[in-house]
């Protein structure tokens, strides 16, 4: 295994196109080095992107919206006093991953390359609208969160391309975003369900919504049935109850291990409602 | 396969080893430093007995090349006790039986350590909650717990 | 044997000083099984089946042996042929002959000079395989057409025309059954399964071998009884049994599981055949895949109780896999399954099942939790068909000293009455419950153990003591061995220094298991200082000129026994020890016994639990162990073995268990999917220890580590019902399954 720390993405785009055999990139690293201990993946070339510039930087930017470096640690985003303010949903999403350990390495572009259906970081990106900038043979693109993971494992990343930044586009007034996902115990589990909702209010009614489930479905789901369900109440009885069903109806998920498919789909309702709750009252300005 | 040199800094002390390019910092540390109070439970994150802090943050030896720690300041389970004296939270398992077999206890003390730092207060909650990635299997984390919160008063009470 | 009633008044027993080991354990110095190391050293890595059940058709190691680097590599023909019994058991498990038996097992094993040389090596190790049907479940290994695991393996027990997998089978009672079930107001008979759990120490299997052609070899390792590892390894090698010394490490955790051996036979082949010593150390999911958790079980009971709450009859069948050999522990959980109560018509059946499993191995109170969860939940079911108080009914059944047990023997003293009574009292089991919360209590046994055992003190030239006893100190021990040293010897616990030795220092002690360590070489530690102060106090006599009866042993000092003896000053330990080597020499203690009277220990718990109606997810809100310890000589880690007994059961109730894919692969063999309790999952574990002390032992002690995780499975399952109304008969209530049975109810 050839070890590299490029000093910059268009060089780790460059060893990663040339390379012949298997190219892992090595942020904080909690996947690939666990996949590296069981010999279940042995990279030929493993691209430290720690050593370029800026990737362990929180910036907000001039339109109100983030830009997370690559490197930045789920502790450092927990830690960080405005990120968390605008994106509270995001920023627990994160923190969920793993154990304190792993928070100070773990990164959120990470858990979106792993791939995993399951990956507690990314609903409440792909709620938010999240995008990456992408580096590769040709230059940089923008692709957005929701776009990235195409399978369990699978990413739609091409051969050379890296991620190099996160977007994450202002909050604006009135928004409010929450993730809740359901673990047997009470940390260091793979979520067997995950949800995120990020909404708009307008005094008492809810004007935009994403609802997105984690480890329903072979990635991660935006619901527009869900979002229907919620738009235009006040999360009443009746959109609460709209929305857990929409959200079972969305649920495509597998009997594993870690859960049934019934259990799934009934714990994507409990949860979407659960969520949408904790989301709105952050939107109304009532809870943190 | 050709070693990396790698210069860094272990409990204040700069040291140098070579590894190889897949050698995890808990096995440079362990097998290249002797020393070997941080014990390999695991090996994938999920026990916490290879915790050290790496630059003052809490991580898993395991889950960090032995190659990252290039220019690094790393403090173990060995770097706790200084000038002979026990660290506070030290003396308190001993005196609580926070331990039992033993085996988890480094890695445990290195995280307890890292939270008063950071938190010199904590609720019992916020202490479980820091500590879950810290598998015992002998106590019951129960008189860890006490331990825990009975070294941060005396340590508050100290500053 | 004979002994002096249990003492009463204690000067350091009972206190809770500081563990003499704990500097080195909290400053990382402690060194454990991994952190050994030799001049010389390779390290060795275990090549394991992939597949459940496999014929080994040809292992070609060509490829490894030319990488370089590479310096041995073992298969089972480097061990010898002709062994029988539980040695060929082991043999097999520990390199597979011509079958691979379950997931996980060894086939081949590589030495080279670095472990990622010899991780790399396993690589290129070519294996064929014919590919067998497999079993891993229990009912399904003793249907007509399961796949046979090994014909032959059933002993004389097994009656004719049951499946060949049923290797053992037991039946045992007394009474008329019909009779006692007549008697009964209400009947219950239910079916319950529990999953195989493993002990989960942190420390993986570690050990160095250094092992010569000319058959003496030394090794280091991680183990709960260092000569029962010296006898495994020297049969299946085919050594003489003294040529091997064996000194333990430090332990990081057993359970019951590193009373066997899985590496370090491998690892001394590996050495013989590299002429070097050999490291050989486990991953975490070699540990999870091919060491052994306990066995699973499926269960049939039928209880019958009077409205008055009296047990009147009870009957069980227990049918339990231990993997692909004989040995899952049948045998103590018909023993103990009903032992808490005093029951006159009482019937037991078991069955010891093969499956393409790894050989189980014990775990804390190995046998008993499985029994109890069923047995412990019918009776709840029982209490609430009737009306009763779960404690109430308890005491009315319990029983007490010359109770015929349902095993066969009147009791000794015992304590389970008293655990039920404090249980009641404890503010515990009176707290207001809110919704979506129950209440569950259940009591469990453990018998406990004596075994061989052989210690020795010897006092040094400053008179202070020095104590070599064979158990390793897994828990603390040492400081229990010094309070009971000091407190024999009259002198401060200071002043006591405890060592393991090794297997070429003490004659044989059986490991620490069975809960025996603090009964069985602290019975021999003060034995041993009894034999010691005799000496001290007829070098005193000497001096004074008197007869040695007429000297007596007090508060570290030797004194004349009465007016009668003649006017000296007392002699102090120090003062006869800076003379001892012109006074007759050094002066030690010895003492070798098997003990019997190790007396057992009850436990209640009572557990609190909120349940998530929407999710089924259980909360642990409060949990109380009540236990009786006979005396505590450090109550510290006796409250210590409590909750961590406790803590275990939780794990075993609610999350943990071992998953079989179809393909007879372990699915979860890593820690995040093997999901034993974290910090946050728990509340503080409250304790009370109950002291009715054991007649067999001169302070009283009876063993506590393995109680404790006896009375958690039916406790937590009885809490559940009370929570949600449903009872839940398969372990573990994970939130999948508790939430099925809640709409199951609606």
């Amino acid at each position: 295994m050839q070890y590299h720390t490029p000093p910059s993405f268009e060089e780790a785009s460059r060893i990663a196109a040339s390379a012949s055999g298997t190219t892992r990139f090595l942020a904080g690293g909690t996947d690939v080095l666990v996949q590296l201990r069981s010999d279940l993946v042995t990279p030929d070339d493993l691209i430290d992107v720690k050593h370029i510039p800026g990737v362990k930087e929180i910036a907000r930017q001039e339109d109100g919206g983030w830009r997370i470096g690559v490197a930045v640690a789920g502790a450092e985003m927990t830690e960080h006093p405005d990120l968390g303010r605008d994106w509270p949903g995001i920023v627990e999403g994160m923190d969920l991953i793993g154990s304190t350990q792993i928070q100070g390495r773990a990164t959120l572009v990470g858990n979106l390359c792993n791939g995993s259906p399951a990956a507690d970081g990314v609903p409440a990106l792909v709620a938010a609208g999240a995008s990456v900038t992408v580096t590769g043979p040709n230059g940089a693109r923008d692709v957005a969160v929701a776009d990235i993971p195409t399978g369990p494992g699978k990413t739609c990343l091409e051969k050379g391309e890296v991620i190099s930044a996160l977007n994450i586009p202002a909050r604006g007034e009135n928004g409010g975003d929450a993730y809740l996902r359901f673990i047997p115990r009470t940390e260091m589990d793979i979520a067997v369900v995950g949800c995120a909702v990020n909404l708009r209010v307008d005094g008492d009614t809810i004007t935009e919504a994403r609802v997105v489930l984690g480890a329903v479905a072979p990635t991660i789901r935006a619901v527009q049935a869900c979002a229907d369900a919620l738009i235009g109440t006040t999360l009443d009885d009746a959109a609460l109850e709209a929305l857990d069903k929409a959200a079972r109806a969305a649920c495509e998920p597998i009997d594993d291990k870690r859960g049934t498919v019934e259990f799934r789909t009934d714990v994507a309702g409990v949860l979407a409602r659960r969520a949408a709750k904790i989301a709105y009252a952050r939107a109304k300005g009532e809870q943190s | 396969m050709s070693k990396i040199h790698v210069t860094t800094k272990v409990n204040g002390d700069e040291v140098e080893y070579l590894c190889e390019p897949r050698e995890t910092l808990l096995d440079c540390l362990r097998d290249h430093l002797d020393l070997t109070g941080a014990k390999e439970g695991c090996g994938t994150g999920d026990c916490g007995a290879c915790s050290v802090t790496m630059d003052g943050r809490l991580v898993c030896s395991c889950l960090v090349l032995g190659a990252e720690a290039q220019g690094k300041e790393i403090a173990t389970i060995e770097g706790m006790a200084e000038d002979g004296a026990l660290h506070p939270l030290q003396r308190k398992f001993i005196e609580h039986a926070a331990l039992q077999c033993g085996i988890c206890t480094p890695g445990i003390l290195v995280a307890a350590k890292s939270l008063l730092e950071k938190n010199p207060d904590p609720t019992e909650t916020e202490m479980r909650y820091w500590l879950a990635g810290n598998l015992c299997r002998c106590t019951g984390y129960d008189k860890i717990i006490r331990a825990v919160m009975d070294a941060a008063a005396e340590m508050r009470e100290a500053s | 044997m004979a002994l002096d009633g249990p003492k009463q008044d204690f000067k350091y027993i009972g206190t809770r000083p500081e563990r003499p080991d704990g500097w080195d354990k909290v400053t990382g110095k402690a060194r454990f099984g991994a952190d050994f190391s030799m001049p010389g050293m390779l390290h060795g890595a275990i090549l394991r089946s992939p597949h459940a059940h496999a014929k080994i058709i040809k292992i070609d190691a060509t490829k490894a042996l030319a990488l370089k680097g590479v310096k041995a590599v073992v298969t089972r023909a480097d061990f010898p042929e002709g062994l029988e019994g539980e040695d060929w058991n082991i043999q097999e498990n520990v390199m597979a002959g011509e079958k691979a038996l379950y997931d996980g097992h060894a086939v081949a094993a590589v030495a080279a000079t670095s472990q990622l040389i010899a991780r790399d090596a396993l690589k290129l190790i070519e294996v064929e395989y014919e590919v067998l049907p497999h079993v891993t479940d229990v009912d399904k290994a003793m249907a007509e057409d399961a796949p046979v695991i090994r014909e032959g393996a059933a002993d004389y027990s097994v009656p004719e025309g049951m499946h060949p997998n049923v290797v053992r089978y037991m039946e045992s009672g007394r009474g008329d059954l019909e009779k006692g079930f007549a008697e009964a107001d209400l009947v219950i008979e239910e079916s319950f399964t529990t999953e195989a759990a493993h002990q989960g120490y942190i420390e993986p299997h570690a050990c160095v071998a250094n092992l010569g052609a000319d058959g003496k070899g030394d090794l280091w390792c991680c183990t709960q009884g260092h000569w029962f590892v010296r006898q495994m390894c020297t049969a299946v090698l085919g050594l003489e049994a003294t040529q091997l010394r064996v000194t333990p490490s430090e332990i990081g955790g057993g359970f019951g599981g590193k009373t066997t051996v899985f590496i370090d036979p491998v690892a001394l082949a590996l050495s013989r055949k590299a002429g070097r010593p050999v490291k050989l150390v486990m991953s975490r999911s070699e540990v999870l895949r091919a060491t052994g958790p306990t066995a699973s079980a499926s269960m049939d009971i039928k209880m019958g109780m009077t409205k008055e709450g009296k047990i009147t009859a009870a009957s069980g069948t227990f049918r339990m896999q231990g993997g692909a050999f004989p040995g899952a522990p049948v045998d103590v959980t018909t023993m103990l399954a009903f032992a808490n109560y005093d029951i006159e018509h009482v019937h037991h059946v078991g069955y010891d099942v093969m499956t393409n499993r790894p050989k189980q191995a014990a775990y804390r109170a190995p046998g008993a939790p499985m029994g109890a969860f069923a047995t412990e939940s019918v009776l709840d079911e029982l209490c609430r068909g009737l009306g009763l108080d779960p404690i109430e009914t308890r005491l009315k059944n319990a029983v007490k000293e010359g109770t015929p047990a349902t095993f066969g023997p009147k009791f000794p003293p015992v304590g389970l009455i008293e655990t039920l009574e404090e249980a009641r009292a404890h503010p515990n089991y009176s707290v207001k419950l809110g919704p979506n919360q129950g209440r569950g209590v259940a009591s469990g046994y453990w018998m406990n153990w004596g075994g061989e055992t052989s210690a020795s003190v010897a006092i040094g030239d400053d008179g202070s003591v020095q104590v070599s006893i064979g158990t390793v100190d897994i828990g603390g021990s040492r400081a229990s061995m010094a309070l009971m040293a000091a407190e024999a010897f009259g002198i401060p616990y200071e002043n006591v220094r405890v060592s393991i030795a090794d297997t070429g220092s003490l004659g044989i002690n059986e490991p620490t298991h069975g809960s025996r360590a603090t009964f069985a070489s602290g019975l021999a530690i003060i034995e041993a200082s009894r034999e010691a102060t005799r000496k001290l106090c007829q070098r005193a006599a000497d001096k004074w000129g008197i007869d040695a009866d007429a000297v007596t042993w007090e508060d570290g000092c030797a004194k004349p026994s009465g007016p009668n003896a003649g006017e000296f000053d007392p002699l102090t330990i120090a003062e006869i020890a800076a003379e001892m080597g012109s006074t007759g020499g050094p002066i030690s203690g010895h003492h070798e016994s098997t003990p019997d009277g190790f007396g057992g220990s009850f436990g209640t718990h009572v557990v609190d639990v909120e349940v998530d109606p929407e999710t089924g997810r259980t909360t642990i809100l409060r949990y109380l162990v009540v236990q009786d310890a006979g005396k505590a000589i450090h109550p510290a880690y006796v409250e210590g073995q409590f909750q961590g007994g406790a803590v275990q059961g939780i794990g075993w109730t609610l999350n943990e268990e071992y998953i079989y894919g179809e393909d007879g692969r372990l699915q979860n063999p890593i820690f995040l999917d093997y999901r034993v309790p974290v910090a946050s999952d728990l509340p503080m574990i409250d304790t009370v220890i109950v002291e009715v002390p054991n007649p067999g032992h001169p302070y009283g002690v009876r063993g506590v580590g393995e109680t404790g995780i006896t009375p958690p499975l039916p406790a937590i399952a009885n809490a559940v019902r009370d929570a949600i109304g449903v009872r839940m008969k398969k372990l573990p209530l994970t939130p999948p399954r508790v939430l099925a049975a809640i709409k199951a109810r609606d």
